[in-house]
This record gives C-alpha cells, sequence and structure tokens, in this order.
C-alpha cells in the first residue's frame, strides 16, 4: 500500500523481496524463502547464536542491543517454556519501516522467529502488531495460516521431528506497549504498564518464561544472515554495526521513503543525495535521527555525522529506530519540542510518577510558552524537570520525553528566548510550519 | 443471547487456547468486539469478562488503557488524522483543520448523522508517506486538501447505500 522508493545506494537485503509478491508463500519460496529455516534445522544451536554474533547485528528497534548476545542470556535448562515474541508495535514517531517488512515480506518474519526458536530453544513465538496496522495483522494471519499447510509451522516441521508454533497477535493502541516488558503485559491481556528489571526477560519473561523480544526487523534479517554468513552481514557496515538497516526518511525532504542503506552511511548523503534535499530552496535546520526519542541534531552536527550505534554512542547519544526526520529553517523549534511532548504526555501510562508529572507538566509550560506566556526561568525549568526525569522511570519513556526536549534547549535557546515578553512566534503567524500540501 | 455473533465468540474460544492463561487474548478480543458492535457495549465488556474470567472492573481497566478502544459510539466511519512531528511538517495540522471545517466537528466528537467521527491521533506509522490519516483501518496518506474532500465524499457516499 505505502509507496516504495529507491536509491542507488541501497544494499538490499530485508527489502529485497519488497515488490516481489513474497506474500505469496509459493513465490516467497522461488525467493529463497524458508531456506534459512531449513539450514537452521541442521545446526547446533550454539551455532546459530554464533553465526548471528559473527554479524553484529543489533537490535533495530531503537535500542541497538547485540541479537546474538542477547539470544545468548536465555537460560539453556527451564522449567518454564521458553518464547520468542517479535515486537511489531511500531509507534516510534519517525518510524514506518517495520509496516513495509510486514506488508512485503511477512514470511521473513516468521523464519527468523523459528531460527531464534531453534537458537535458545524455544517452540512458540508470537507476533505483536500494533492494533492500527490492522491489514498488516491479516497479512500476518493469511501468512502463518499458509506455513502451518506446508508444514512449516506446527509439528515435526519440514519433517524435523522439531515441533514449532508461531501464533499473532495484535494490539489495541499504545506506544508504551512498544517497550519490552509493556509489551509482555499487553500480551498477557493486561495494562501495558512496565515491569521492573531485573529479571530480564530473557530469563524471567512472557507468563513467568525465558522469552526473547526483537522487534521486527532484527528477525526479518536473522534469516538473510544465515544464509549469507554472518561475517558477510558484518562487513557490510562499520565494525560492531554489522549490516544494513531501513532508514525511513521523513519530514522536510524532497524524496521521503524508506531505504536500505549500510550502517555508517553518511548523514549529509542520505539527506542530499539520497533524500533529494530539503524542498521549497531553504535550508536544514535540524535532525531527528533515529525517532522522536533520540538527541536532535543541527544541521552542522548532521553533515559530520554517520548513521551507526557507535559514532552516536561516543557522544553519549543514539541512533535510534531508524525514522530521520528533517527540519527546515522555517520550523520553530519550540512548536516542534511542544509536539513532542504532547506525545509523551499522551502515551504516559502514568505508572511512574517523574514521567507521568514531568511530561504533563512540560506540556503545559510549552503551552504556555509558545503561546507567547513564557517567562526567562521557564527556559531552565523546562531543562531541569527533563533532567530528573531522567533514569527515573521503570522503562524508557520518560527518557524518551527528556532527551529532545534537553538537546532542543540546549541547541536553540535563542528560539526561546525569541517567544519572551508577548512576543509572537517568529515562525508564524498562521502557525504554519511547513508550507508543503497547499489544503483549502 | 450473547452480544456478539457466535462467528467471532467461537473464533475467540479457539485464539484462547492458544495461551496459557485464560485472559491473554483479552486485548484483541476487546478490538475485534468493537469492530463487530461500533463500541465496547456494557453487554460486551460483561460478556468478555465472563469469558476471561475477570471482573468487569478488570477488563474497564484494560479498555482505559488503550487508545483504540472506545465505550461510547463512534462515527461509522472515525476520521483519524496523524498530527504528530512527520505529519505536521507537512500539513497534519492543516489538515486536522480542513477535516474540522469539513466535518463540521472537532476532535473526538461524531456527526449528527452518525457517519462521521473526528479524532487526533498519535503517529500511526506513514511518516515518510505524510501527512497521513486513517479512516478505520485505511491509510490514507499523501494528502492534499483535494484528496481529502475525495476522500471524505466516497466514504460519505458508502454511508447512503
Amino acid at each position: 500500500m505505502a509507496d516504495l522508493v529507491s536509491h542507488p545506494d541501497e544494499v538490499r537485503i530485508v527489502s529485497s523481496r519488497f515488490g516481489k509478491g513474497a506474500t505469496d508463500l509459493d513465490r516467497y519460496l522461488e525467493l529463497d524463502g524458508y531456506k534459512a529455516v531449513k539450514k537452521a534445522l541442521q545446526m547446533k544451536s550454539d551455532d546459530i547464536i554464533n553465526e548471528v554474533k559473527a554479524s553484529n547485528l543489533r537490535g533495530r528497534g531503537g535500542a541497538g542491543f547485540p541479537t546474538g548476545m542477547k539470544w545468548g542470556f536465555v537460560p539453556k535448562e527451564s522449567a518454564k517454556p521458553k518464547y520468542i515474541l517479535v515486537n511489531g508495535d511500531e509507534s516510534e514517531p519517525g518510524t514506518c519501516k517495520d509496516r513495509l517488512i510486514l506488508e512485503h515480506d511477512p514470511h521473513a518474519v516468521i523464519e527468523g522467529v523459528v531460527i531464534a526458536g531453534l537458537a535458545v530453544g524455544a517452540k512458540v513465538g508470537f507476533v505483536y502488531i500494533r492494533g492500527e496496522y490492522r491489514y498488516l495483522v491479516d497479512i500476518m494471519r493469511k501468512a502463518i495460516a499458509d506455513a502451518y499447510a506446508k508444514g512449516f509451522l506446527g509439528k515435526n516441521i519440514f519433517g524435523s521431528g522439531q515441533d514449532f508454533d508461531v501464533r499473532w497477535h495484535t494490539g489495541a493502541g499504545a506506544y508504551e506497549v512498544g517497550e519490552e516488558s509493556a509489551l509482555m503485559e499487553s500480551l498477557e491481556g493486561k495494562r501495558g504498564i512496565p515491569r521492573i528489571r531485573p529479571p530480564f526477560p530473557a530469563v524471567v519473561g512472557l507468563w513467568g518464561g525465558p522469552t526473547v523480544i526483537n522487534n521486527v526487523e532484527t528477525l526479518a534479517a536473522v534469516p538473510h544472515i544465515l544464509l549469507m554468513g554472518g561475517q558477510k552481514f558484518a562487513d557490510l557496515g562499520p565494525p560492531k554495526n554489522g549490516g544494513t538497516r531501513l532508514f525511513c526518511l521523513s519530514g522536510h525532504i524532497n524524496k521521503p521513503g524508506v531505504y536500505e542503506l549500510p550502517l555508517g552511511y553518511p548523514l549529509k548523503k542520505m539527506i542530499y543525495e539520497v533524500g533529494g534535499g530539503i524542498p521549497n530552496g531553504r535550508k536544514l535546520k535540524a535532525v531527528v535521527p533515529g525517532g522522536s526519542s533520540t538527541f536532535v541534531l543541527t544541521a552542522e552536527e548532521a553533515d559530520q555525522m554517520n548513521m551507526d550505534f557507535d559514532s552516536f554512542g561516543k557522544r553519549g547519544e543514539f541512533l535510534g529506530s531508524g525514522g530521520v526526520v528533517m527540519l527546515d529553517d522555517q520550523t520553530c523549534m519550540v512548536k516542534f519540542v511542544l509536539r513532542i511532548m504532547k506525545f509523551y504526555q499522551h502515551e504516559s501510562c502514568g505508572w511512574c510518577i517523574p514521567c507521568r508529572e514531568g511530561t504533563d507538566w512540560l506540556k503545559k509550560t510549552l503551552t504556555r510558552f509558545h503561546n507567547g506566556g513564557g517567562l526567562k526561568k521557564d527556559i531552565d525549568n523546562i531543562k531541569y524537570l527533563s533532567q530528573n526525569m531522567l533514569g527515573r522511570t521503570f522503562c524508557p519513556l520518560g527518557d524518551a520525553a527528556a532527551i529532545p526536549t534537553m538537546s532542543i534547549v540546549d541547541k536553540w535557546r535563542s528560539e526561546f528566548e525569541a517567544h519572551l515578553d508577548g512576543r509572537p512566534c517568529p515562525f508564524e503567524p498562521a502557525g504554519k510550519v511547513s508550507e508543503l500540501p497547499v489544503l483549502a | 443471547m450473547a452480544p456478539i455473533s457466535d462467528k467471532l465468540d467461537s473464533f475467540f474460544t479457539e485464539k484462547m487456547k492458544e495461551y496459557p492463561t485464560k485472559r491473554s487474548f483479552l486485548v484483541p478480543m476487546l478490538l475485534y468486539t468493537q469492530d463487530e458492535l461500533g463500541y465496547l457495549t456494557e453487554e460486551a465488556i460483561a460478556h468478555l469478562a465472563k469469558k476471561t474470567e475477570l471482573t468487569e472492573l478488570e477488563v474497564r481497566n484494560v479498555i482505559s488503557y488503550y487508545s483504540l478502544l472506545h465505550t461510547k459510539p463512534l462515527g461509522k466511519y472515525h476520521v483519524q488524522v496523524c498530527t504528530n512531528i512527520s505529519c505536521m511538517l507537512r500539513g497534519g495540522e492543516e489538515l486536522l483543520d480542513h477535516c474540522k471545517q469539513r466535518l463540521g466537528i472537532g476532535h473526538k466528537q461524531v456527526t449528527k448523522d452518525g457517519v462521521f467521527s473526528l479524532e487526533e491521533v498519535e503517529c500511526i506509522g506513514a511518516c515518510s508517506w505524510a501527512p497521513a490519516m486513517q479512516v478505520n483501518y485505511d491509510f490514507h496518506e499523501n494528502l492534499t486538501a483535494e484528496m481529502t474532500d475525495k476522500v471524505l465524499e466516497q466514504y460519505k457516499s458508502k454511508a447512503r447505500q
């Protein structure tokens, strides 16, 4: 449904079957489908984990945790059943890549689940897809049913003597549920309130059993890694940052879309060559590098950055979810951070006081500020409130609200000051952040 | 008489067997029930509570957490306009205003004839195809004012049939 784009610099691994009709199982088989599972069935579980470790695959949901290491944390022996849980609750603002994977290549995700199961000794996997993505739930339901009909799932898969079940599940609207412990709560039929860790899900997860939770894109990469070899996948990116990644370009950019590029790809090239630059002859002001929870970059910083986990990590920042949002020089950063805060205030589950109260205070303060009622002391207060949310909550939603806010106050303080003394927003009248599609 | 169709009820019964606890499939059950009934009625909540061996309060507790679940009727076509960052930068707020004007209703309101309801929503995963909205579960993307009018007109004539 969503339009596909392409660029010569793309390295198509996870997106290699996009637009090729791979939702049809026979077509998928023609495109090397289920070869990776067959291969995994011949391998020892440790060898599967080692292959994934060699690939340097890191979590594509946003945290960037090494996938092979995560799988390695699952205890070999467990009295309770072990589970694989696919996180398809994609809702980080700016991120729309899992949607394409589920739409074009659902069997790759199923393969990834089975391989993860073989690696850690689980017999059941759940694919959790956000409620808004109903058409993708339907695609996944059909894919799972087709795989059962062929004997690829269920009892004695591929005649191997091993059993494996994959179940589909859907949410009903909640950003918070994209956090792994809240996701488990939701799958257990509850409010998505995060759990305290430790214990980590790899030890105590769904219904108390050891659980591996991976993002859709992470698991979709796994079959390719088994077929091409971990080392070859790793070599596509810089050291410790294996492979490629789906980057979702959005905002003020000439060619928005989802592009698969090697990790470490220069952000400047991504914006001006792949994305075709900034529309309307304007200049770039800021870049959200990986979804609304990441530190916001100035145009000068964006020029220097490479898009891999460690380039951000060494600055104490995050590469994030792959959602790259460009902001042009006519964007009001106060309004922008207000919209971000409105989102986190709406999505805070209310369990942890710093997040529940902090996001609400910040939203109120920023609203007043943007409307011309700002006081000089508010600027420091906004930063102080954000800092005090950091690290003080069960899940990272509080951090996610604080991080972009702190970086915007630090880097665009003059824009806050320009709103003082009842002066109108310098980027309005009409509150227009963009002149793109002209609405009557 | 059960508040939901036998077909849906037996689908739930089958699906519940895939999980180790009775309540596990609750969130999808609430959503699919809402799809059938238009909203989560008192009777439906009581029915699902019984089925999952929970109290009605526990079920209501779950309902109140999820933004797609409603205990009051929505319009036949629920227009959900995204104004989160990627959509906002490409005119999402103007799109919402446009829908408010065209439909004559505000955020979380229903038109008098019950055909449309409107909601400003958070990110729907259409960032690279912004601005975007969902009408019920259907995505409408890269929208302009003209396209939006066409989309709304199509739903309106569908409602007349």
